[in-house]
């Protein structure tokens, strides 16, 4: 029978929550990394039990974990104990955690419109590979791409990716971090990141070269050139395995969609209640399905009227239905962040979201009904699933 | 033979109960005991110093013998107390919020 695993990441730890089929009796395991803030965990889709992990912090600085049994136990990659006591007698480098950019690092704009300098400061998101449980991709605050190819052991920047006009990338409120990375499962070549108020980029060269993909976006408050390629805030952005050309994207304001790889965009934002949220995801069985949350402004980041409601199109944007059926829809002022919602590969799709009030909730049909998982954890900053055969 | 302190979370990244007891060759410096603690946890690289630049992480901060040696030049000795063993080298997480 199959199972779903879900990695929780807090702001005080991990949290790994197992169940089967049915996603109604759940198992949590957890806090890994106790007190530690856990950006990210993913799976990697072809041996999922090798699982990373970005462990960080604002005193030790940068971590990252790595599982190779399904999350039981974890090693920073090179330091397992058999590594420790390798015969040769050489000890690991300890370079698990060292992300340095390549070359002289340049500037970008700070908040207040002057020349910055770039500086590392954490992992937001691990996108292990389709192909190989030894790569994996990291997205970066201040924003870059990393690849590792040894399991995590060393990080790579792809300096490409800041060649696109990044003199002019500027950080939101929430930092500057590439903080979406979507691999293409049928071109091994072809990678979208999207960067908060960096924009959205595309790579068709496995990541030499990057180009912006903003055409059709609008944000007049924040970028008054109608033309601007970068400083976009775009929160998050989704595709479906099947159809990868098809792109979803939840921006700052409005819910747009692409036919064709981000050359052009057009807003879907419809009926929804507000077009302000941070994810977006599709459901694993219905490549024209898509969720949101929308969130009430840029400046009340709780739902609108307190009442926490998903929104589903079944047209691929344009026409939006809210989802309500156990989810609290009174007094509730929580926010969903944009890496904290994930769908299974079931059918019915589960659709999972946790919030920075510390739920997690699960709907096991396609977001006809949801149910708490965990009340009470910290605060989430991302969700993802594991589907199990 | 110095003991060194580490602040929680780093005693559990490195597996760790109690102090850390480290050979060190002289001169015995601050940067000499966070080399010895590197080479034998190379889990800690990157967590008390930058990798890129050596430079202390802005919270972190070093004591020994009720000395506060954070803002010492990296190649400072350690008092003859921490060099004997009579005293601890403490790598100390600063209080700061969250």
């Amino acid at each position: 029978m199959s199972k779903v695993r879900v990695l929780v990441g807090t702001k005080k730890g991990a949290f790994i929550l197992t169940a089967d089929g049915k996603r109604q009796n759940w198992e949590v395991s957890g806090p890994h990394f106790a007190g530690w803030e856990m950006y990210h965990l993913k799976g990697s889709p072809v041996d999922p039990n090798r699982i990373y992990a970005s462990q960080t912090s604002g005193w030790f600085g940068q971590i990252i974990q790595r599982s190779d049994d399904g999350g039981k136990t974890w090693n920073t990659p090179g330091s397992s104990p058999e590594e420790l006591k390798s015969p040769d007698g050489m000890m690991p480098k300890g370079e698990s955690n060292k992300f340095i950019y390549e070359g002289e690092p340049g500037k970008h704009l700070w908040y207040d419109g002057t020349p910055h300098p770039w500086e590392f400061k954490r992992i937001w998101h691990i996108e292990p590979s389709t192909t190989d449980p030894d790569t994996a991709f990291a997205g970066a605050e201040d924003a870059a791409i990393f690849k590792t190819t040894d399991g995590g052991k060393t990080w790579k920047e792809l300096p490409g990716l800041r060649h696109a006009k990044s003199q002019l990338w500027q950080p939101g409120a929430g930092g500057m971090a590439v903080h979406t990375i979507l691999l293409d499962p049928k071109n091994e070549k072809r990678i979208y990141v999207a960067i908060s108020a960096g924009g959205c980029f595309r790579t068709d060269d496995g990541g030499k070269t990057w180009k912006p993909i903003t055409k059709g976006l609008k944000s007049p408050y924040e970028l008054p050139d109608p033309d601007a390629e970068v400083g976009h805030c775009v929160h998050r952005i989704a595709l479906h395995p099947s159809k990868p050309d098809v792109l979803f994207m939840q921006k700052h304001w409005d819910v747009l969609r692409t036919d064709n790889a981000g050359e052009q965009w057009t807003e879907v934002s419809g009926n929804l209640p507000s077009d302000f949220g941070f994810p977006i995801d599709v459901n694993f069985n219905e490549p024209e399905t898509i969720y949101v949350v929308p969130i009430t402004s840029d400046s009340l980041h709780y739902p609108p009227e307190g009442k926490l409601r998903v929104y589903r199109s079944k047209t691929g944007g344009g026409e939006w239905e809210g989802l309500t059926k156990g989810l609290p829809q009174k007094d509730c002022y929580v926010n969903v962040l944009r890496d904290a919602m994930a769908v299974d590969q079931l059918d019915k799709c589960g659709i999972y979201f946790g919030t920075t009030g510390g739920q997690v909730y699960c709907s096991p049909d396609g977001g006809d009904t949801w149910n708490a998982i965990v009340r009470d954890l910290p605060a989430v900053y991302s969700v993802e699933v594991q589907t199990l055969k | 033979m110095i003991r060194v302190v580490l602040p929680f979370h780093l005693r559990n990244l490195a597996r760790v109960d109690g102090e850390v007891e480290l050979e060190v060759a002289a001169p015995v410096t601050i940067s000499a005991a966070l080399d010895a603690l590197e080479s034998r946890y190379p889990t800690l690289r990157g967590t008390v110093r930058d990798h890129g630049t050596l430079k202390r992480r802005p919270f972190i901060r070093f004591f020994a013998c009720k000395e506060d040696l954070s803002l010492e030049p990296p190649e400072t000795p350690l008092p003859d107390e921490v060099v004997s063993g009579a005293e601890p080298f403490l790598i100390v997480g600063a209080m700061a919020g969250g």
